[in-house]
């Protein structure tokens, strides 16, 4: 399958990519990793007249710790993230997440900022990103600007990113003490799309109660979402299993899935619930106090 | 005539220039283009990992990179993994523990376990199975080619 003839540019900088997409206008299109969109262009469901491939722009690969947030690249590719110690180690529910994206070979290209912007419901990372309150930063001609990750996702494949715009890092605000997550993905088999996903982030009192939820659903609706019901739900509460059973059905009641070849919808719904189950569990589990 | 971007790859430790349209993809590049056959078109749709090479180093499906990317970069094809005549461990492997039938995965396995013994050369078999967790084989049930892989491991180490 081949797609359509394209124009291909490779700029150096992020402001000569930014100028060359606002020069081609609503005709280009951003290649980061290209593991989501190329797919797209093969069957011609996309049909970019221009490419702009963001690869060779220097200093958007990194991982680390600043000023209270973990803050990731846009250019870091999912295998980098899956090797990082940091992230093993200390945010679980991440290397839950990149780990059950694709293969290994998908994830030597995929990006964590291309798996945000491309703005696909299926794509793993929105749901945990979601869980964990966290911010992109985006730079385009107008400058650079914040945007939570709960105002991110608008609909089927659009995000709030103006066209210019490029995702050029993506910040998780460092957990507090007696904070843990976990990502559970249903698939059909290794390395498929979800049936449905899962991500729940919790942080609990030394005496075990909930002060914060954060739960984010994935290939359930035209968008990832936040059950923002059960987050609700679950705060001020202990973390017991009558509890997270509520959570979960509240959870599953925000879940809004179509029916197609992973499933009926209510099948869906139903392993909403059961994920939501578990991964509320898994990440009590993990909770250090 | 549509226009074409001048590429200059290195292909199996050697530079090779091509004038391309950005739309070849890396796969087709490979085959049509340099005549290097040993990389398969499976499914194209990035699912069997028939079409797997290494990008500088990393394993990557060809079919869903366009040969443009690969301008001024390296790979390495299943061509390029013998060494003078003489079969790598893993080439070795795949013969001496019968890890392949029809063969049609085994470039692409080749690459990814080429991929993970370099990185990790004593993987466990949870490890290669998860190394090679993006080549599918319809053939083997997979058995014998995590034995080739251990075997080549233990030839190597």
């Amino acid at each position: 399958m081949i797609p359509p003839p394209f124009e291909y540019l490779r700029p150096k900088t992020i402001p000569d990519a930014i100028a060359l997409l606002q020069q081609h206008g609503e005709a280009a299109k951003i290649l980061s990793g290209g593991q989501s969109l190329i797919p797209m262009m093969k069957v011609r469901l996309a049909k970019p007249e221009c490419l702009v491939d963001i690869n060779q722009i220097e200093g958007l690969q990194y991982i680390e710790e600043d000023n209270g947030y973990l803050k990731i690249g846009g250019l870091t590719r999912e295998a980098d993230i899956e090797l990082s110690e940091l992230v093993r180690t200390k945010y679980p529910i991440l290397f839950d997440t990149v780990t059950l994206i694709a293969d290994p070979q998908v994830r030597n290209l995929a990006t964590i900022g291309g798996n945000l912007a491309h703005g696909d419901p299926a794509n793993d990372h929105p749901a945990t990103m979601l869980a964990l309150d966290a911010e992109v930063v985006a730079v385009g001609p107008e400058g650079e600007r914040t945007i939570p990750v709960k105002d991110f996702f608008l609909s089927v494949l659009t995000t709030a990113l103006k066209h210019g715009e490029i995702l050029t890092e993506i910040r998780v605000p460092i957990p507090p003490p007696g904070s843990a997550g976990a990502y559970v993905k249903l698939e059909r088999k290794v390395g498929d799309f979800a049936t449905v996903g899962v991500a729940a982030q919790l942080t609990l009192s030394a005496d075990r109660i909930c002060q914060q939820a954060g739960i984010g659903l994935t290939n359930v609706g035209s968008t990832p979402l936040k059950a923002t019901r059960a987050e609700d739900f679950l705060r001020g509460k202990s973390v017991d299993e009558a509890n997270v059973l509520q959570a979960a059905q509240l959870a599953a009641q925000a879940a809004e899935p179509i029916s197609d070849l992973r499933g009926p919808a209510e099948y869906k719904s139903a392993m909403v619930k059961e994920l939501t189950k578990r991964a509320l569990t898994r990440a009590r589990e993990r909770v250090v106090l | 005539m549509p226009k074409r971007n001048s590429i200059r790859v290195k292909v199996n430790g050697q530079t090779r220039e091509a004038e391309v349209e950005p739309r070849l993809l890396l796969v087709h590049f490979i085959r049509d283009v340099l005549g290097l056959t040993g990389t398969h078109v499976g499914c194209d749709t990035t699912n069997c990992g028939a079409c797997t090479v290494l990008l500088d180093g990393r394993a990557i499906k060809s079919c869903t990179a366009f040969a443009v990317q690969a301008d001024g970069r390296e790979i390495r094809t299943v061509e390029g993994v013998a060494s003078n005549g003489k079969l790598h461990a893993l080439q070795e492997g795949f013969k001496e523990e019968h890890g392949l039938q029809c063969g049609f995965c085994t470039p692409g396995m080749i690459m990814s376990a080429c991929a993970l013994l370099e990185r990790n050369p004593h993987p466990t078999e949870e490890e290669i199975r998860w190394g090679i967790s993006g080549n599918l084989c319809r053939c083997t049930g997979y058995q014998n080619i995590v034995k080739a892989v251990q075997y080549a491991a233990n030839k190597l180490a």
